[in-house]
C-alpha cells in the first residue's frame, strides 16, 4: 500500500491527462485545483482492476473539495457552493 | 424480466445478462436458486432502511456522532450490513445542503436506499447536478436560498454517500418510528427535504 502524500487542507491540482481505458477521474475536474477534504484510505487501482489485474499496491484515495466557481468559470450560484470528488493520489499534483 | 406486462424485445445488455447467467448456471458456477435469492435480497432493500438510520440519528446524539465519523460501522450497530464499500454520511445544516450524484455511472447507497430511481441514472441528472445544482434542485421543487451553500458529492470511486437531512420543526418528542415515516428516499439523496409534521 503506498503512503498518503497529502494532508487534509492541502491544495492539490488534478492532472490534466487523457489516458485510454477505465479511469475514475471525471473529465470535468481534470486540471482543477481544490483542497483535500479527507483521506479516504487506500484502494486497489481501478485502472488496473479494469484490466483484470489485482490493482495492487492499493492507492491512497482522497476526497477533494472544489469551489464551483473554480470548476465552471460561468457558474451561477453562491460563491461558497462546492463539489467534492474522490481522486486517487496518482492523479494529483501539489498546487 | 420486465414487470410491465407487455412484450418488448430484449436490449443488447439484457440479452448479454441472460446469456451470461445461463452459462454460469449451465457450468455449475451458480444455481438458479442462488441468483433468485440475490435478486430477492436486492428487492427487499429499500429506503426504509435509510429512514431508520436518519430517525435514530435525530433521536440519539451519540449515534449521530458515530454515524458521521464512520457511517459503515454505525449502520452495523443497527444490523445493516454495508459490505465492502465505505459509507460517508453528510449532514445538512441551516448553512449547508448536500446532494449526491455519480457522474461516471450510477453509484448509489443501495444498502440503505435499495435500487436507484431511473432519473438518478439519467444523463440529464448526472451531467447537470454538478454543473447547475440549484437549477436541478428547483426542478425537483426544492429551492435553496442563496445564503445556503450547496455541496455536491460526486461518488467517483470507493465511497458511497448518504445525506442526513435536518429534522423537521414541530416533531419534538416524536418516537423514532414516527420520525422515520417523514423521511423519504429523495431527502436522503438530497433532492428533497423530509415531510413536515402536518404534510
Amino acid at each position: 500500500m503506498s503512503k498518503a502524500k497529502y494532508k487534509v487542507g492541502e491544495r492539490v491540482r488534478v492532472m490534466k491527462a487523457y489516458p485510454l481505458g477505465h479511469v475514475r477521474t471525471p473529465y470535468y475536474i481534470r486540471g482543477c485545483v481544490g483542497e483535500v477534504e479527507r483521506v479516504c484510505g487506500a484502494f486497489p487501482n481501478p485502472e488496473e482492476l479494469a484490466q483484470m489485474r489485482d490493482g495492487l499496491p492499493a492507492r491512497p484515495l482522497y476526497r477533494v473539495r472544489f469551489l464551483q466557481k473554480d470548476v465552471w468559470p460561468d457558474y451561477r450560484g453562491s460563491p461558497g457552493d462546492v463539489v467534492e470528488v474522490e481522486i486517487f493520489q496518482h492523479w494529483l499534483d501539489p498546487a | 424480466m420486465s414487470d410491465q406486462g407487455e412484450y418488448r424485445p430484449l436490449t443488447y445488455f439484457q440479452l448479454m445478462e441472460v446469456s451470461l447467467r445461463e452459462l454460469l448456471v449451465e457450468k455449475g458456477i451458480v444455481t438458479d436458486a442462488q441468483v433468485d435469492a440475490e435478486v430477492e435480497d436486492m428487492r427487499r432493500r429499500g429506503p426504509e432502511r435509510g429512514a431508520k438510520v436518519v430517525a435514530r440519528a435525530w433521536t440519539d446524539g451519540a449515534f449521530k456522532k458515530r454515524l458521521l465519523e464512520n457511517g459503515t460501522r454505525a449502520c452495523e450497530e443497527l444490523g445493516l450490513e454495508v459490505p465492502a464499500l465505505k459509507l460517508v454520511v453528510v449532514e445538512n445544516t441551516p448553512g449547508v445542503h448536500n446532494v449526491i450524484v455519480c457522474t461516471l455511472c450510477s453509484c448509489y447507497p443501495r444498502m440503505l436506499l435499495g435500487l436507484p430511481p431511473d432519473w438518478y441514472k439519467s444523463r440529464n441528472y448526472r451531467s447537470r447536478m454538478v454543473r447547475e445544482p440549484r437549477a436541478v434542485l428547483a426542478e425537483f421543487g426544492l429551492r435553496i436560498p442563496d445564503g445556503v451553500k450547496i455541496r455536491v458529492h460526486d461518488s467517483t470511486a470507493d465511497m458511497r454517500y448518504f445525506v442526513l437531512p435536518m429534522r423537521p420543526a414541530g416533531t419534538e418528542g416524536w418516537s423514532e418510528e414516527r420520525l422515520a415515516t417523514l423521511v423519504g428516499r429523495d431527502s436522503m439523496i438530497g433532492v428533497a427535504v423530509p415531510k413536515g409534521p402536518s404534510d
